[in-house]
């Protein structure tokens, strides 16, 4: 017998004891979840998870699908982004599982859009063409109709990507700014900049809209 | 508040987010301009169509069980970690098993340690002095006065010397001799037919050592460090006549 038959000898010996000792071996019996047999440890680590992150499923996935504004993309997203939550669960302390999960996905999202449509994370509010009219300050009657809804949800996709994902945050996830701050990693002066600047476009396209139809 | 503050504020003011004191200054001001009201129910139209608006994508119905099923699979893969691939057999291994041999065999080849050296450097000198009596002392007195101040001049340190002839170890002498690359003092003390070398140097330390003995070709060797200084006594003395020996000398100081 060679010393590396010998060590393999052992090891395998080990993996036994362990194994033996937990009740469960990897890869073998319990066939109605795939094969995906978990030691006592692994199983725990999963329900915890399962029930502390699990449950902001939706939330993860709207932040995803407005910030990729596609539904692959933001299934895929969604994906990779529990799968790093996962990875990194023995590092969440916090009590705010959403938070936390919404602050990855929002990472995963960036670093996507930032390998596969550059452009859309530089381009910046056009000063000249978006707030024009914010000096002159005349606000008109905002009148909304059923067929502005479609209008309003476009104009909202084709935000630029930080104001997007601020309204997205707090109208629809109703965070506060000192969260949205913590998720996009900028002082909540910024968040109540961009939701101001945000709203402030979303409104004029509204203004517009209905100065034509007048 | 003038409008320009309010209109600063509005957003802040809609989301709840402004302090007491403001939220009661922006409310004063909206009753009082009708302009910022009216941008005020705006503000709150858009907010309610977006709020309103079927704008919450909810997760598509297959994406949890498929998300579920991936999180078992790297579930499965960390708790599998630990399992060895076989090429750790192959790499792995042999270095750590070279690694062992190496850590094993190097304090063989490290050759013997300080104490070791220093200690048949001493039994040489001592068999040396013992070899013809003019190289037993440089100064031939059992007088320790006469035999410490001819150490002045000779060594850059005073090495403490005493008589104890009271004590059945008569001072014989002193000499210079040469050990651990240094002049040290050896003074010659007698007990009956044997003689004893004490060799006297500073220690280069302030921490005292206890006493170790040692014994090597039939000589009795015991060495220590006090007050700064090191003392190696050296004799064909048996080993309990050199200790009471040691314990005068370490007494004396």
């Amino acid at each position: 017998m060679t010393w590396q038959t010998e060590l393999n000898r052992v090891c395998v010996t080990n993996w036994h004891f362990i194994h033996r000792k937990t009740g469960v071996y990897p890869g073998s019996g319990n066939k109605t979840d795939g094969g995906a047999v978990l030691t006592v440890g692994e199983k725990d680590k999963l329900a915890r998870f399962e029930q502390v992150i699990l449950p902001h499923l939706d939330a993860a996935y709207n932040l995803a699908r407005w910030l990729t504004r596609n539904e692959d993309d933001a299934k895929d997203m969604a994906q990779e982004a529990y799968l790093r939550a996962f990875k990194f669960f023995d590092a969440f302390r916090g009590a705010d599982g959403r938070a936390w999960l919404l602050t990855i996905v929002r990472n995963t999202c960036y670093t996507w859009l930032q390998q596969n449509r550059a452009h859309e994370i530089t381009t910046m509010f056009d000063e000249e063409i978006h707030t024009s009219d914010s000096d002159s300050f005349n606000p008109a009657t905002l009148v909304l109709q059923h067929a502005d809804h479609q209008l309003l949800k476009r104009a909202l996709d084709e935000l630029p990507v930080e104001f997007r994902e601020a309204v997205v945050l707090r109208d629809l996830e109703g965070l506060s700014y000192k969260e949205i701050a913590e998720i996009a990693n900028i002082p909540t002066g910024t968040v109540m900049s961009r939701l101001a600047r945000a709203r402030e476009r979303l409104k004029q396209i509204l203004g517009n809209q209905q100065k034509k139809e007048a | 508040m003038d409008c320009k503050e309010a209109q600063n504020l509005i957003n802040a003011y809609e989301d709840g987010e402004l302090d007491l004191v403001r939220n009661l200054e922006i409310e004063r001001h909206l009753r009082e301009c009708a302009l910022c009201m009216q941008s005020h129910k705006n503000h709150q139209l858009l907010r309610n169509e977006i709020k309103a608006g079927s704008f919450y994508f909810k997760a598509p119905a297959d994406l949890q069980t498929k998300i579920q099923s991936s999180l078992r699979k790297a579930a499965k893969a960390e708790g599998r970690a630990w399992v060895l691939p076989k090429w750790w057999f192959n790499i792995v291994a042999p270095m750590a098993a070279a690694a062992v041999v190496v850590l094993v065999l190097v304090p063989f080849f490290r050759g013997p340690s300080t104490d070791e050296l220093l200690t048949r450097e001493v039994v040489s000198s001592h068999v040396r002095s013992l070899m013809a009596a003019t190289h037993l002392a440089d100064v031939a007195s059992s007088d320790q006065h006469t035999v410490k101040p001819w150490f002045a001049g000779k060594l850059n340190f005073s090495p403490p010397v005493e008589d104890l002839a009271k004590q059945g170890f008569p001072l014989i002498g002193g000499r210079l001799d040469y050990l651990e690359n240094r002049p040290v003092a050896a003074l010659v003390y007698q007990r009956q037919k044997h003689f004893i070398n004490l060799f006297i140097w500073p220690s280069g330390s302030d921490s005292d050592v206890r006493t170790k003995t040692a014994s090597r070709q039939g000589y009795n060797l015991a060495y220590w460090t006090k007050s700064g200084m090191t003392y190696w006594a050296v004799s064909d003395l048996n080993s309990s006549e050199l200790q009471e020996f040691v314990q005068l000398v370490q007494n004396q100081a």
